[in-house]
């Protein structure tokens, strides 16, 4: 590749950046921001406060209000920069807003009371990363529990897909029985087949096997995918027969030949069907929407839906979950990232 | 019948001695082999693919095959019950009341008028939104395709957002794209006054569109990358000593060296813009009014939130986007054909 674009935007000076060069920089950097600027912001924002929140325009970080403790006050006095009559500008704590006009003290000097108008006072403020929306949505919002229940379902669908999938996928490329074309091909005209369109009859099936309200109903119904079969069975045709066949001569069961020399070989693609699985199960919003009902059994996601319709206002809650929710495949992401970009791009086209 | 040894190992990979997840898997798989040998002995080898592939096919007889079929019984039953034997057969009805139009381009002559203005929110959708996709997603892979630096850096952070759920996704754009949201302000800086993004309808459908190629061009990126990477060097090296220039290289080798995975490309994407549904709802919910309500969002809305819960009419219309689906994969099918024939 690097020979080829070498030769393909090749300018007088190897090591000098051609016109392109810089267009290829100037639109991947413009693309950066616009794909992290929005969660970017969603993590900002997540830190403020929600008075800080409702102001247009927005402060670009975090800021707090500074305030002073001073004798004879209960509470924290909020400090303001007031622009006095003589047009100086005074750093004044307010004790107490009475319609236009606002009562200041000076700190340095606590027993004069000086009345200002409101207009001609600005606060002063510092910036601030509060862990307050966190702590208080965390208690509104029960995210570990819907934590668990996300991971748990996560990682006993992915296992089971991985089991299922490798199983079928061994059984249609390795073995030569009646009606394996008809399965296959039966399988392979669901792909395409959005999960969304039977809803209605998929929850009836559901409330009859008794999965209502139970988490095997989020994780069994999806375990079998079609598209999982067809990228497992289309690696497993390029492992060659011969390799079974003098593995069934030293006496090795079925069994044994899927686990112990399929299964590793076709190790690439499980990893990537892994990868999907994740993806998929943890980002699943309709089919646990449908499923669960009790919020003690809610996925994020579907935790995350509610959680926004009933603090639609509190944005200050709802963003601060919404970065909790993002944050497990994020790091996933950030750690494996290499691995999932290349096995994606490599293996998911075959 | 042959007999098998049932504790013998392969001496497979002797070269390296197993790891953990092996030996772990050993444990887990050796016990389940004592359990299936005497099932082997009784089916014969041959056989055994049944035993591999029930599994799998029961899930999906059970939850994919029984509800299709079961879907097509509601579509020609009515009432509000679930129950297949409670539901009195109505023949076509369904089907005649969807489709029943005095003028399909113009939804309130329609009996049901919801689903016209879905089937036409949902075609505008498709159409802006992939073609769209698919010219930012080529541009970002020749981009990556270069020889630049952090080209794996780069290839992350547009694969990213593909990552982000769609209840995520809906939250981080409707926060953003508010009336007081950090768009307007930048709008108002530059002089301009503030928008209702998500209050005006066409904005609101606007911005799904943009969303979601926000949402899904990393992936589709990917895909063509790997296809940009698999056209032979020496083709371009042919093209150069013919004396082709960068853009008759780029119109004469990799643009139909790329058809095929440009091909899967469009598919996909496709069938996946028909199903449009979960981002947009949790951006817009739908509307405002029914401007984005799409068919995936009218079949849910009508089978499970509305209060007749019309199951009939719901199957009715997922058996015609089911056939829409269908008439599409097809047509691209012969489409890739007739392209891949003339090259």
């Amino acid at each position: 590749m690097r020979t080829l674009f070498d030769f393909l935007f090749r300018t007088r000076g190897a090591s000098q950046l051609s016109a392109t060069d810089w267009l290829t920089y100037l639109y991947l950097s413009l693309g950066t921001v616009l794909m992290f600027g929005p969660v970017i912001w969603l993590g900002l924002s997540s830190f403020k406060s929600q008075e800080q929140l409702l102001r247009f325009p927005p402060t670009l970080l975090p800021m707090r209000q500074e305030s002073v403790s001073l004798e004879g006050y209960d509470q924290p006095l909020p400090l303001f920069d007031v622009m006095m009559l003589d047009g100086n500008t005074r750093r004044l704590a307010q004790v107490s807003r009475i319609g236009l006009e606002a009562r200041m003290i000076d700190p340095a000097n606590p027993g004069e009371i000086i009345t200002v108008d409101i207009a001609s006072r600005s606060p002063v403020e510092s910036i601030y990363f509060g862990f307050e929306n966190y702590i208080e949505g965390v208690q509104q919002f029960d995210f570990w529990l819907y934590m668990r229940n996300s991971v748990f379902v996560t990682i006993l669908a992915t296992l089971l897909t991985l089991l299922v999938n490798s199983m079928a996928a061994f059984g249609l490329s390795k073995y030569q029985f009646r009606g394996r074309n008809l399965i296959f091909v039966i399988m392979i005209s669901t792909l395409m087949v959005p999960l969304a369109v039977i809803l209605v009859p998929v929850f009836l099936v559901i409330t009859q096997v008794g999965w209502n309200n139970n988490l095997l109903g989020v994780i069994i119904p999806a375990a079998a995918t079609p598209t999982g079969v067809f990228l497992l069975r289309q690696y497993m045709l390029t492992i060659p027969d011969e390799l079974l066949d003098s593995a069934r001569i030293d006496g090795a069961s079925e069994w044994r030949i899927y686990w112990q020399i399929v299964l590793p070989l076709a190790g690439p693609a499980l990893a990537v069907l892994a990868i999907f699985s994740v993806m998929w199960r943890w980002n699943d919003f309709l089919w646990p929407l449908i499923v669960l009902s009790r919020k003690e059994l809610f996925t994020l996601q579907v935790g995350l839906n509610s959680f926004q319709g009933e603090f639609n206002t509190q944005w200050d809650l709802v963003l601060a979950m919404t970065v909790l929710t993002l944050l497990p495949i994020t790091l996933i992401f950030a750690f494996l990232q290499k691995y999932i970009t290349t096995g994606i791009a490599t293996t998911g086209m075959k | 019948m042959t007999t098998i040894p049932a504790t013998k190992v392969i001496p497979y990979r002797t070269n390296r001695e197993p790891g953990f997840l092996a030996r772990m898997l050993e444990h887990l798989m050796h016990p389940v082999d004592e359990i299936i040998i005497p099932l082997q002995r009784a089916l014969g080898t041959r056989r055994m693919a049944y035993f591999f592939v029930l599994p799998n096919l029961l899930i999906f007889g059970i939850f994919i095959l029984l509800p299709m079929a079961l879907n097509f019984y509601y579509s020609f039953t009515g009432s509000t019950a679930l129950q297949p034997s409670e539901r009195p057969w109505v023949g076509t009805d369904n089907f005649s009341r969807l489709l029943n139009c005095g003028d399909y381009g113009n939804p309130v002559t329609c009996d049901e008028d919801i689903f016209w203005r879905a089937v036409w929110n949902t075609g505008g959708f498709v159409f802006f939104q992939v073609s769209g996709m698919i010219v930012f997603a080529l541009v970002t892979a020749l981009a990556l395709n270069r020889q630049i630096k952090g080209r794996g850096f780069f290839r992350s952070v547009f694969f990213y957002p593909v990552l982000l759920s769609p209840v995520v996704v809906g939250l981080i754009w409707k926060w953003i794209l508010q009336r007081d949201g950090v768009l307007n302000a930048g709008i108002v800086a530059l002089g301009g006054e503030q928008m209702n993004f998500l209050v005006d309808p066409n904005w609101s459908r606007f911005w799904v569109i943009v969303v979601s190629i926000w949402a899904q061009m990393g992936f589709y990126t990917l895909i063509l990358l790997a296809g940009l990477q698999s056209i032979p060097h020496e083709y371009y090296e042919a093209a150069h000593i013919d004396g082709a220039d960068t853009w008759n290289r780029f119109r004469f080798v990799t643009f139909p060296l790329l058809m095929p995975t440009m091909l899967v490309v469009v598919v996909l994407s496709l069938i996946r813009a028909v199903q449009v549904f979960d981002q947009a709802f949790a951006l817009t919910g739908g509307g405002p009014g029914t401007a984005t309500t799409y068919i995936v969002q009218y079949i849910y809305n009508t089978g499970f939130t509305s209060t007749s819960r019309e199951a009939g009419l719901a199957a009715a219309a997922s058996v015609v986007l089911g056939g829409a689906l269908l008439i599409l994969t097809v047509a691209q099918l012969k489409l890739g054909r007739r392209t891949e024939a003339n090259h």
